[in-house]
Formats: structure tokens, C-alpha cells, sequence
């Protein structure tokens, strides 16, 4: 392994980061504003929209993100869309994780007792009211790990944004490895950069885990 | 608006060699979940051992199947493997390879799950009946654990199915691969060709992996405790 050569590659390799993570955690932020509103339209039943909630989750839990980034980003511009490289990979990683949030956000507020909302609403809560202080919090608690799994999983499928020619992380080492051969020196920035950015992820996950495991109440 | 270039498809054999890409990923990803479950099987038993050094390896083993992107496994093989030792493997191998690897992390965790989720009272109880060790297992807990691991590890196939179309970026010739090469071929002929065909291939790996992940889903809700 070169050294000299690492070092040259550094900055191009810090710059792509800052793009995955840009990148990455405008997507996850979007995918969490999808995921609270599909959720609370699953749970309160809204009639055509739950339909359409329905039909979203089923399309993008079962197609792969490749094929709906060249879908966004390859086939709508024929229709009159168009969009760049850097929209198509928040929309792109919104949507895929949008889907995957719902589900996690909705387990949370199935696993609140009915008795809760009950409560509430007999100490004179109106609905929303009961929603938003009442089951809301206690929902986002409990969904935290399986949110957080799923941040790691978006964040790993960033790497599939080099296809769009994003200039991430992923599509960096493949340009260097391309242009100089370097393969092994790039394959390693490429590895220790994917773990600077998800172990502390990781990490956070699983204390993060622990602590809430107590934060439920009444049961 | 213009045509959508869905015509494309219906010119010589596009359609079938779209079908013969998707059949390639379909099969990197079958052969993968069988090696993937047997494996898992054995690692996801481990897991429940309480020896320490073993419970060491498979953690960061478990670690790094979860931070790395699978692309990311793949150009380790394909490409830094092959480099450092010397060897020839095909991008099929590759593929199968680091899917496995993925596949059997996934699958371990699944099984350490399910076994970990039977109760103490089912073993306790089966002891009291008079059961020895292997009658409790075979009667009481592997039929539960597998009703619970069955469509956990259905779901396993849809996700594997959607992974492999990332073995595209190592040179392998599937669905995706078909759909660009269709698209170039028929540039000045149908301009837009590419809604048409990548709306298919959408389409396609949703007809795939939705009737699975269906089947997984009634599974669940029919075999729930």
C-alpha cells in the first residue's frame, strides 16, 4: 500500500463524503416527513389516501432503489420532468425510505394500548390533540431503533447514487480506480470512509437501544 | 407529448432478453438464498452459544455485513481480491460470493431471533412433562422457531432479489444492463424509449417481489402466536 498515494487521494475522497452525507441526511429527513405522514394517515384511516399510502409503500418496498433512480433520473425527463442529479438522489432515497419509515412509525403507534387514547380522549382531549401529546410520543419512542436501522440502511444505499454520476463516496473509487489503478489503495479510503460515517450510526443505534427500551409506560 | 417508447420492447427479441436479464438476477439471488439459509442456519446457532471469543467474531462480523454497502463488498471482491491474491474469478462468482456473505449475516441474525424468542416457559414446561433435551427441541422449540423464520426468511429473497441489481455495476449483463443497451441501440429511432423501458423494468421487479413479500406477509399474520 502507497501512502503518498492515500494521502493525494484524502481530499477527494473528504469532498465526496460531504456530498453522501448532504446527500443522505436531506433524503432521510425527507423520508421521516413521508414516513409521520403515511403513518398518520394509515391510522386515521383517511379514506382515499390510505388507498394511495397503500399502493406507494407496495411499489417502492418492492423495487430496488437503482431502478427507481434511473427511473427518476433516466426516464422522466422523456415526459417532460426533469430534475438534477443531486434532486433525483433526495427524492430518489426520500421515497425508498419514506416507504420503510411508514411501516416503522406504524408498528410504533400499533404497539400503544388502545386504553391510552381512551384516556385521553375522556380527560377531554380532542383527537388530534390525543395524537400529537398523547400516542405520538410514546409511538416515535418505541420506533426509534427500527428508524435508526433504518438511517443505516439509506445511508448504505447511497452508494448506489454513483450510477446518476453523483460524485459520492462509491463513485469517487471507481473514477480513481479507473483513472490511476490505485485499486487497492482506493478500496481501502473507500472502506475506512463508509466507516467513518456509519459506525457512529451504529453505535448511537444500539445505546440509544438500550435507553429506550424504558421509556415505555403503561404496561 | 410523444410516444412513451413502449414499442420498443415489442421490436425483434427486446422483451425476451429483458426477461433472460431478469432471469439472471433471479438466479444469482436463488442460488445465494439457499447457500444463505443453510449457512445462517449454523451461524444464527452459534450466536445463541455464550462462548466469548465466538461471540466476538460473529459481532463484528455482524458489524460489518451491516455498515457495508453491498456494492462496496462487491468492488472488494471483484476488483481488490482478485488484485491482492492473484486470482480469476468471474463477476458471477463475485456476485454469489458477496451475497452470501450478506445473506448468511442476515440469515444468523433472523435465526438468533427466532430462537432467542421462544420462551423459557416452553422449555421448562417440556422438561416437567418428562421430555429429555432432543424431544424438547424437535417437538417444542424447532417448530416454532421455523414457523417464525419461514417468512422472515422469505422476505430474505426480496430483498436479495432487489440487491442483486447492483451486480450491473461489475459488468454482469442483467435486466438493467438489457434495458440500457435497448435504449441506446433504438436512440434515433425512439427518442424515448427510455420512459417505456425503465418503466418496465419497475414494473418487472415489482412483479417479482411483490407476490413473495406477499407470501411472506400472510405467512406471518397465518403462523402468529
Amino acid at each position: 500500500m502507497d501512502y503518498a498515494v492515500i494521502e493525494s487521494y484524502l481530499p477527494l475522497y473528504k469532498d465526496a463524503l460531504a456530498l453522501t452525507l448532504k446527500i443522505g441526511w436531506q433524503g432521510i429527513a425527507l423520508s421521516l416527513l413521508v414516513g409521520l405522514a403515511g403513518a398518520a394517515i394509515l391510522h386515521f384511516k383517511i379514506r382515499i389516501l390510505k388507498t394511495i399510502t397503500g399502493i406507494y409503500i407496495e411499489l417502492f418496498r418492492n423495487t430496488p432503489l437503482l431502478v427507481q433512480l434511473f427511473f427518476l433520473y433516466f426516464a422522466l425527463p422523456k415526459i417532460g420532468i426533469k430534475i438534477t442529479a443531486q434532486t433525483c438522489g433526495v427524492l430518489g432515497l426520500g421515497l425508498l425510505g419514506g416507504a420503510y419509515m411508514i411501516e416503522s412509525f406504524r408498528s410504533g403507534l400499533e404497539s400503544i394500548a388502545v386504553i391510552q387514547t381512551e384516556s385521553a380522549l375522556s380527560l377531554g382531549m380532542t383527537k388530534e390533540q390525543t395524537f400529537i401529546y398523547v400516542i405520538l410520543p410514546q409511538a416515535v419512542s418505541i420506533s426509534v431503533p427500527g428508524l435508526l436501522a433504518n438511517v443505516i440502511f439509506l445511508l448504505k444505499e447511497t452508494s448506489v447514487f454513483s450510477t446518476i454520476s453523483l460524485m459520492d463516496l462509491m463513485f469517487t473509487a471507481k473514477d480513481l480506480i479507473g483513472m490511476y489503478a490505485k485499486t487497492i489503495e482506493c478500496l481501502f479510503l473507500l472502506v475506512v470512509f463508509y466507516l467513518i460515517m456509519l459506525l457512529p450510526v451504529s453505535i448511537l443505534g444500539s445505546i440509544l437501544e438500550r435507553r429506550l427500551r424504558y421509556a415505555g409506560f403503561g404496561d | 407529448m410523444q410516444d412513451l417508447g413502449i414499442d420498443v420492447l415489442f421490436k425483434g427479441t427486446n422483451f425476451l432478453r429483458l426477461l433472460q436479464g431478469l432471469w439472471v438476477s433471479v438466479e444469482i439471488s436463488l442460488i445465494s438464498v439457499v447457500i444463505s439459509i443453510l449457512l445462517g442456519l449454523l451461524v444464527g446457532i452459534l450466536m445463541t452459544f455464550k462462548n466469548p471469543v465466538l461471540r466476538a467474531v460473529l459481532k463484528v462480523y455482524l458489524e460489518i455485513v451491516r455498515i457495508m454497502p453491498q456494492m462496496v463488498l462487491l468492488f472488494i471482491v471483484y476488483f481488490g481480491t482478485t488484485r491482492v491474491f492473484g486470482w480469476d474469478l468471474s463477476a458471477e462468482t463475485s456476485a454469489i460470493f458477496v451475497f452470501c456473505f450478506w445473506g448468511t449475516a442476515e440469515m444468523g441474525d433472523l435465526v438468533r431471533g427466532s430462537i432467542k424468542s421462544i420462551s423459557k416457559i416452553q422449555f421448562e414446561s417440556s422438561f416437567a412433562l418428562g421430555m429429555n433435551k432432543i424431544q424438547t427441541y424437535r417437538y417444542v422449540i424447532l417448530p416454532q422457531t421455523i414457523r417464525r423464520l419461514i417468512p422472515l426468511s422469505i422476505n430474505l429473497i426480496t430483498r436479495m432479489i432487489k440487491t442483486t441489481s447492483l451486480v450491473m455495476m461489475i459488468g454482469i449483463v442483467e435486466v438493467l444492463k438489457v434495458a440500457q443497451q435497448i435504449i441506446e441501440a433504438n436512440r434515433k429511432a425512439s427518442p424515448n424509449a427510455a420512459f417505456g423501458v425503465f418503466a418496465v423494468v419497475f414494473l418487472l421487479y415489482f412483479l417479482v417481489c411483490w407476490p413473495i413479500s406477499r407470501l411472506s406477509v400472510y405467512l406471518e399474520k397465518r403462523w402468529a402466536l
